[in-house]
């Protein structure tokens, strides 16, 4: 319904939805209404992850989410995981371990490991192949990511550890 | 090995050649605030969108665009007669149309474009235009098109290139023969960022901006302009965020579309592809069938390679006619050979037009004679590392084509190392649990636990293959760079400008490690990507290292001549024999070391470099001429697991060895092995594009299946570092081996599995289905 408003929660603040029509995803409404870019679609069908986000707290591809059934929800989106300028340890060791190349599928990824990392926080390599088997990189082949995430898990650890 | 470097005290410093430095694009990239070309849009833009051809052949009988006129919305409509310029385009030859006038020849030719309010508009609109097509026979079997047996689909004909090899003795025979017919399918690069641009026209309409992710700002200026019938200085193209390229993006889709659109509102236009809309609107890998037969002695040692090629390049040249002389040229693979006859054909069909995909040709042509050294091998009685070890080409061998391998060649280093590498610790299905029981996600088939660890059998196989670097046959694919220093507040920063296109393979990492290396000044920051300096040439053929890198560093050294001339003269040096070591200009002279970015104090310098490979030549009527710019090679092992009865493989561990040169930046070499061995994966046991009747049956992802997380296997590499004389900074480009010997690999590991259960599969063709396992 043209004009109509509707209101998302997106990282923590209110975001009235304009213009948009009640089928459209929340990948698209992210994006195009909101202007939330951070969100990349690629296969528009839920096979490649790079959509990922947050809602209620349950990782979903944007991209098969209807926008208007996320009303009352909390959407975290790539743009929420961590201020810009200030990465989360994630988004860190991914650029020190090499895990990015064109960066398509990274904001997609950040959001699955981050989710990952909280439920798992000792992945073994399994898990971690696993649990990330939903997001599709075709530039890295996949190791790079596996030692970034390894990378945040042993460092979380340690944290724990000597605190 | 260490794949991370650390800062060192008696190594390079960090950040120069040799280390690891992160991407300058790296933290914008994890934290979603890159700008990639489905990102870009202006105020007030319109969306444009494409219409398609539904009939792999058809005569265009009318086209009435009276119904799509009158939706709301719509701004402009153009089809073929709207086309100021050349009506064609292409990248070797121009034989595609803009739109299709009179006839259509694939599934997803465009016929019309139209720029609307709103996308969703856009799309409506497109349905309500009415083509009235009168149906052709399509013509779908290349060997229709090599014989003869069809009408020209094309003004061009139906062959779009024939090339014979014949060398040596061609009347050779050798005591033992093997021979064997190879397929392969059509693979999709499926990068991720799918095709979008944004066309801005110049005020008056007597030029166009562009911003869009390309493999080749400058080449696809000129098949823009010359569309548009504007002069090349018209058309300003600026690189959008690239999401990975593979090929794809070598011929232009949707920039004459989008531009035309632009032009005719006089408004900016933008345009995207969905995931279905890619599949149609690139180019894809040849399908190819290949017979191949070798001549050996007694011992193994090759006589003589015979082959036939021909290559399906779908309904428009492309790229076609290299692609298939990469294959017939390389068909003796990384081996000694004296005597050849090869037979190639590259024809025209109403598939889905073909060109570049990583590895060219050399893929097609590594899958055959891989197969084919394995059938020798056990012709031979000899193991398959023995036989590849008995015939490697070295520096100074002759190709099948009559020219010599000038660069280093170190197939028999790459064959050790590998086989020096360790096999996977785990037995299949993993280190049993306490329980007895086994990791099912560590068995073939995976989560739905179709397989029985005790029915699964390992194979290992082997795969070693030869690629050509940079262009061929003649071909001025020359790069330019241009370097400035200028002072400022925090010291002297070096600037660096090229259009090289950044698609995701660390050019932009790489090119300010040559800056720091050359001029020993850390502070490097990148110009815009656009066409406002001279071409870098394609970002393709594995050459960007070599030939960007080499402007790059020609552009640093003349600058570095200027600053030594600078500092000669303030603190009376002698020129000669000035050189920089870590952040200082010294004078062997007097000893004394001079701050590089103390030297650089209150000056600025300016300078711009070409770099050009030595020339090449055309091939003759029999295939000889020193054609080939350089060549690498790579060793890859395999071991997979497989369920003889269900079909299903899993690949355990990938060992490879490559022929680097020199490994300038570790952790990005690293990065396109494993990405080249995963899309080698993809070929070998997932990927293939399905057109039947000439209608591709599976374009999305949900159908096309591309190797996840799961599919992929622990990588364990070597690589082998013999600086190449030949190479500007002694390395060779590494994108492309990884994917070419990868997958004959992991179809001789299967093979190699099947045997010992006793079946004796050919598995001639890949990708490899269950199907072709158990059946």
């Amino acid at each position: 319904m043209s004009n109509e408003i509707f209101t998302l929660h997106v990282n923590g603040e209110a975001h009235q939805v304009r213009d948009s029509w009640l089928g459209e995803n929340l990948m698209d409404v992210l994006r195009d209404r909101l202007g939330l870019m951070g969100s990349k679609g690629a296969c528009e069908q839920g096979e490649c992850g790079s959509c990922s986000v947050l809602v209620d707290g349950h990782l979903v591809c944007s991209c098969l989410v209807m926008a208007a059934s996320a009303v009352g929800q909390q959407v975290v989106t790539i743009e929420g995981v961590a201020p810009v300028g200030s990465p989360s340890d994630v988004q860190q060791a991914f650029v020190e371990f090499g895990a990015v190349q064109c960066g398509f599928c990274t904001p997609g990824l950040i959001m699955a490991v981050h989710d990952l990392l909280e439920r798992t926080p000792d992945p073994g390599d399994t898990e971690i192949r696993e649990e990330l088997a939903g997001n599709i990189c075709r530039c890295t082949g996949y190791g790079r990511i596996i030692d970034a995430v390894q990378q945040v898990a042993v460092a979380r650890r340690t944290d724990r550890s000597g605190a | 090995m260490s794949i991370i470097d650390r800062p060192t005290s008696t190594g390079p410093r960090y950040g120069a050649l040799g280390t690891s430095p992160t991407r300058p694009d790296g933290i914008a990239k994890v934290q979603g605030t890159f700008e990639f070309s489905s990102d870009i849009s202006a105020a007030g833009c319109l969306f444009g969108a494409t219409l398609r051809s539904p009939h792999p052949h058809a005569r265009i009988v009318s086209i009435d665009l009276a119904a799509a006129w009158k939706i709301d919305g719509v701004q402009a409509i153009v089809t073929a007669d709207d086309v100021p310029g050349q009506l064609t385009y292409g990248l070797i030859s121009q034989d595609q149309p803009v739109f299709a006038s009179e006839v259509v020849r694939y599934v997803g030719e465009p016929v019309a474009a139209l720029a609307a309010d709103d996308p969703e508009v856009a799309r409506r609109a497109l349905d309500a235009i009415e083509v009235t097509y009168e149906v052709l026979p399509p013509l779908l079997d290349p060997e229709l098109a090599v014989r003869g047996d069809f009408d020209p689909i094309h003004p061009d004909g139906n062959v779009i290139r024939h090339q014979q090899i014949v060398h040596g003795d061609p009347d050779a025979t050798g005591a033992i023969v093997v021979e064997g017919t190879y397929e392969i399918g059509m693979q999709d690069q499926a990068f991720l960022g799918l095709e979008a641009a944004l066309a801005i026209p110049d005020p008056g309409g007597k030029g166009i901006e562009m911003h869009v992710a390309t493999q080749w700002l400058h080449e696809d200026r000129q098949q823009i302009a010359a569309c548009l019938g504007f002069k090349e200085d018209d058309v300003r193209l600026v690189l959008g965020g690239v999401g990975g390229a593979f090929g794809a993006r070598e011929d232009i889709s949707l920039q004459v579309h989008c531009s035309l659109l632009a032009l005719r509102v006089n408004r900016p236009v933008r345009m995207a592809y969905s995931r279905a809309e890619s599949f149609l609107g690139h180019v894809h890998r040849h399908p190819a069938t290949i017979w191949m037969r070798h001549h050996a002695n007694a011992d193994g040692s090759i006589v003589k390679i015979e082959s036939r090629m021909v290559f399906d390049g779908g309904a428009y040249a492309s790229t076609s006619s290299a692609v298939l002389i990469n294959a017939i040229t390389l068909a003796q693979g990384p081996y000694r050979c004296a005597n050849a006859v090869v037979d190639g054909w590259a024809v025209r069909t109403n598939h889905l037009p073909c060109g570049a995909m990583r590895g060219f040709g050399a893929v097609q042509a590594c899958f055959a004679y891989e197969s084919q050294m394995d059938k020798l091998a056990a012709a031979c009685g000899v193991g398959p590392l023995d036989i590849r070890l008995l015939n490697a080409m070295a520096t100074g061998d002759v190709l099948i084509t009559g020219q010599p391998v000038l660069n280093v060649a170190p197939v028999q280093e790459c064959l050790r190392e590998t086989d020096a590498l360790p096999l996977p610790d785990e037995p299949v299905g993993g280190h049993a649990r306490s329980d007895g029981s086994v990791d099912a996600m560590k068995l073939p088939g995976g989560a739905g636990r179709t397989a029985d660890a005790g029915d699964i059998v390992r194979g290992i196989g082997w795969g070693v293959s030869i690629k050509n670097l940079m262009y061929s046959e003649s071909f001025d694919d020359y790069a330019t760079a241009r370097c400035r220093i200028e002072d400022g507040p925090d010291g002297p920063t070096v600037f660096l400008k090229f259009a090289t296109a950044e698609v995701g393979q660390g050019f932009v990492t790489l090119a300010p490690q040559i800056a720091r290396s050359v001029l020993g000044i850390d502070r490097v920051e990148l110009d815009q990507i656009d066409t406002q300096v001279g071409s870098a040439g394609s970002t393709s053929a594995s050459r960007q290292t070599w030939m960007s890198g080499g402007a790059v560093n020609a552009a640093c050294e003349l600058v570095r001549a200027l600053i030594f001339e600078h500092v000669a003269a303030v603190h009376g040096f002698s020129t000669s024999g000035l050189f920089i070591d870590q952040t200082d200009v010294v004078d062997p002279t007097t000893g004394r070391r001079i701050d590089v970015a103390e030297a650089c104090a209150e000056v600025s310098f300016d300078e711009t470099a070409v770099y050009r490979h030595p020339e090449t030549s055309e091939i003759d009527e029999n295939g000889q001429g020193n054609c080939h710019t350089a060549f690498a090679f790579v060793a890859h092992r395999a071991v997979v697991d497989v369920d003889p009865q269900l079909g299903l493989v899993k690949v355990v561990q990938i060992a490879t060895a490559q022929d680097v040169g020199v490994a300038l930046n570790p952790l990005s070499v690293m990065g396109q092995i494993e990405g080249g061995i995963a899309q080698g994966l993809g070929m070998a046991v997932m990927e293939e594009i399905i057109q039947i009747d000439g209608v591709i049956r599976n374009g999305n992802f949900t159908d096309y299946l591309l190797p996840t997380f799961l599919d992929m296997p622990p990588v364990v590499a070597t690589l082998i570092e013999q600086p190449d004389p030949l190479a500007p900074l002694g390395a060779k480009g590494v994108g492309e081996p990884p994917c070419i010997s990868s997958t004959p690999a992991i179809v001789a590991a299967i093979r190699d599995a099947l045997a010992q259960a006793g079946i004796d599969a050919p598995l001639d063709r890949v990708p490899v289905r269950p199907g072709d396992i158990c059946l």
